[in-house]
């Protein structure tokens, strides 16, 4: 009995899993350039199809991408700081 | 040490340009923006008196939403790669503050963060702002926070309770995301093909992310079961007897 009970389970999540990944590389295809994120990929483009585009924003930070580098630095120094006193943060309180 | 240092030096070296999910500015209508500004209003002035009478209750509360709006703000700007799409995007985070403090007090979290990248990181825009909140920030939390509560009534465990409650942020994100850019894009066009579209759209980047947004929430909650419990009886997560019972 609980063979077959596993059986089905197995059956069932067989059932979820393979329409979801079908799913997904049916829908490949709508990512237009690599690694673009989605509001290009999706919101900018579909919008752009309608005749809205985006405009620049009210503060450009022109080189958003060295923003980016400058968050990403201040965030692993900050994750080295967590891990570094990792014990202390996650110790159980007395 | 040293190779802690290395491997922060190898993920720097391997970034690359990241764009957000959020409506960027000028794509809605000014008639649309404002409407979804107005929208959000209430939700943002609820939150702050709620946010207020909780401090008042216990004002350690106030560092706790700090540190919650710092943890959807990373978590709402980090773009994660997604191999199945091509592209990138990122969860949202509101689905583990609205669990934590509540929905109300989530949606005014969501709103700084999107502020503030709005304002220095070119994620979102001003006049998109009450949109994006909306769809963040009242969608998301209330979509989480109601999932959470309903499952935990049904006696879901914690764990599982998230994960689902993660799962429909996520989504309920995007699904309102998508109504709020059909209804302020199609003009003379139907709404419902156009919903559909984008939602479509959206399935192969943000079906994987829901996942992994509601296993960080997941995996959030139990980690705090398991180190400070305390602080989810404070925060009304858990009961006073669920703890007793940990213990």
């Amino acid at each position: 009995m609980p063979e077959r009970k596993r059986k089905w389970k197995i059956l069932l999540v067989l059932m979820i899993i393979l329409p979801t990944l079908l799913f997904v590389v049916y829908f490949f295809s709508l990512a237009p350039m690599p690694w673009t994120g989605v509001d290009e990929a999706v919101v900018q483009k579909i919008a752009k199809e309608h005749g809205r585009e985006a405009v620049a924003p009210l503060i450009n930070p022109g080189s958003g991408d060295l923003l980016l580098f400058v968050f990403l630095v201040a965030g692993a120094v900050g994750g080295f700081v967590a891990g570094y006193c990792w014990r202390d943060l996650v110790k159980k309180k007395e | 040490m040293g190779r802690i240092l290395s491997i922060a030096i190898l993920c720097l070296l391997s970034a690359t340009p990241a764009f957000a999910m959020h409506i960027s500015e000028g794509i809605l209508p000014f008639s649309w923006a404002l409407f979804w500004y107005l929208a959000v209003v209430p939700f943002v002035a609820l939150g702050v008196r709620r946010l207020n009478a909780l401090s008042r209750e216990d004002l350690a509360l106030k560092p706790l939403v700090g540190l919650l709006a710092a943890v959807v703000f990373i978590i709402s700007c980090m773009p994660i790669p997604v191999p199945t799409a091509g592209t990138c995007s990122h969860p949202c985070g509101t689905g583990v503050a609205a669990i934590l403090v509540g929905p109300l007090v989530s949606v005014v979290i969501a709103a700084v963060a999107l502020l503030i990248q709005a304002l220095f990181l070119a994620h979102g825009g001003l006049s998109t702002l009450g949109a994006n909140t909306f769809s963040m920030g009242v969608v998301g939390s209330f979509a989480g926070w109601l999932a959470f509560h309903g499952l935990r009534h049904m006696g879901g465990s914690l764990a599982l309770s998230g994960f689902i409650a993660g799962l429909l942020a996520d989504w309920g994100t995007y699904a309102a995301t998508s109504l709020i850019l059909a209804s302020g894009i199609r003009g003379d066009a139907p709404l419902l093909p156009l919903f559909v579209k984008v939602v479509v759209a959206f399935i192969p980047t943000q079906l994987p992310l829901g996942i992994l947004e509601s296993v960080i929430t997941a995996g959030m909650l139990t980690l705090l079961y398991k180190k400070r419990p305390d602080l989810l009886v404070r925060m009304k997560v858990i009961s006073e007897r669920e703890l007793q019972s940990h213990a």
